[in-house]
């Protein structure tokens, strides 16, 4: 299935709906970072509330999106993580270090409004 | 009771006149008899009991007069479990006993020790008085001691059963009291770990640990760790594992109070310092959080 990639403002946002294919994931890489300079945003939050499970494929291609966002000059927030899944991810050593998360699309929200604020 | 121990010197007397088809005569039978002598004997018995456990040590940290009373009441039980055949009742009166005592410090062996003493306290007042009759007493011992044996076994079993349940009871107590996770702020969660850590309660931690996370909607925890004197590598892996799946939940985590044992251990293993956030003490942690949650406090008014 699809993931859909939703405008809002300067900010792309791309909710994972539940378990998805390795193509799904490739898909919504490129459309992420087509689309990122199209729209000219300044971030893409990621929401995995939905995934409850998260496999190294899923978390490297999370990543990886966030590195080529960033070279393409946005920034990435991965939201919705469950508990389970992110001891799950650190156990198998997916820590994503330098990729900035927050607990749900609120608080992403919040977090880039906080960083943009001075920028507008 | 009277009653029925002369009833039973009737059967000893009438065993003694037909000594030889006496081949024939039921264990219970045996067994009465036997009960009936150490009803008889009762006081020596006891005395010799008593005395025979203060010569072993055992059972010091009780005074003088409550082993007197404890040894009363295992001797009538015990008799009574020989008679009956039962041993229901003595397995209560030992769970009883147990939690009476297990809270002073008597030790497994010290209850087995005991009985053991009894069983061979009773046994020799058995050759005392069937020495010249040596098969009667081998028949007499043939009936007393698989009773005897049962009697030791069901005692010491149920000491440790006992001690096993208070154990489990404290363990239980242990863990549901030993992992709060506090909200001491709108956002800001400590969670003060005191004790050892094995690995069972490190994943208890973790687990309530992120689910605090999420249903507090925190962005700042401070864990302490003042408490904990010491870290193996496995848990001080799990503490760091825990410390970046709280990242992932978009949470920081200020490690505070850390001893200089698990300092040198998290250097040992190698832990990238840059992901953990580490404070000298808890005030100085709680203090950091409120800068990053952008608190500011002050004093209004000096304490009056």
């Amino acid at each position: 299935m699809e993931v859909p990639i939703l405008k809002q403002g300067t900010v792309l946002i791309a909710t994972f709906q539940a378990a998805l294919s390795d193509a799904d994931l490739n898909q919504l890489r490129m459309g992420l970072v087509q689309q990122v300079v199209k729209f000219r945003s300044r971030a893409v939050i990621v929401d995995v509330t939905a995934m409850d499970v998260m496999d190294s494929f899923a978390s490297r291609t999370l990543r990886e999106i966030a590195h080529m966002i960033r070279l393409r000059g946005a920034e990435t927030v991965i939201v919705g993580i469950q508990p389970e899944v992110a001891f799950a991810m650190v156990q198998l050593g997916l820590t994503l270090e330098d990729v900035t998360t927050a607990l749900d699309l609120e608080e992403g929200l919040a977090y880039l409004n906080e960083k943009f604020k001075n920028t507008h | 009771m009277a009653k029925r121990n002369e009833m039973v010197k009737e059967t000893v007397e009438s065993n003694n006149q037909v000594t030889d088809l006496s081949r024939s005569e039921a264990p219970s039978e045996l067994l009465r008899e036997l009960v009936s002598h150490l009803r008889q004997n009762r006081t020596q018995l006891r005395e010799e009991w008593v005395v025979r456990i203060s010569e072993a040590r055992l059972l010091t940290a009780m005074t003088k007069e409550e082993i007197f009373a404890e040894a009363t009441s295992v001797y009538d039980s015990y008799v009574e479990a020989l008679e009956t055949e039962t041993f229901e009742a003595l397995q209560a009166y030992a769970r009883n006993l147990s939690e009476r005592i297990i809270p002073r410090g008597v030790e497994t062996h010290e209850v087995v020790g005991i009985v053991l003493l009894l069983r061979d306290v009773l046994a020799r007042s058995l050759f005392a008085k069937y020495q010249t009759d040596f098969k009667k007493l081998n028949r007499i011992l043939d009936a007393y001691e698989p009773a005897a044996n049962r009697i030791a076994n069901t005692v010491a079993v149920g000491f440790v059963q006992e001690r096993e349940r208070v154990i489990r009871q404290q363990q239980e107590a242990i863990r549901e009291l030993s992992t709060p996770v506090l909200q001491v702020r709108e956002r800001l969660l400590i969670l003060p770990i005191i004790g050892v850590i094995d690995p069972q309660r490190a994943r208890q931690l973790t687990e309530q640990l992120l689910r605090g996370i999420r249903t507090n909607r925190a962005k700042v925890i401070v864990i302490d760790i003042t408490g904990v004197a010491a870290m193996d590598v496995t848990v001080a892996n799990h503490l760091v594992q825990t410390v970046e799946a709280s990242r992932l939940l978009g949470a920081t985590v200020i490690v505070t109070g850390l001893s200089p044992e698990i300092a040198q251990t998290l250097v040992t293993i190698g832990v990238d310092l840059g992901k953990m956030n580490t404070v000298g003490d808890l005030q100085g942690g709680i203090e950091q959080a409120e800068r990053l949650l952008g608190y500011k406090v002050e004093r209004l008014a000096e304490p009056r």
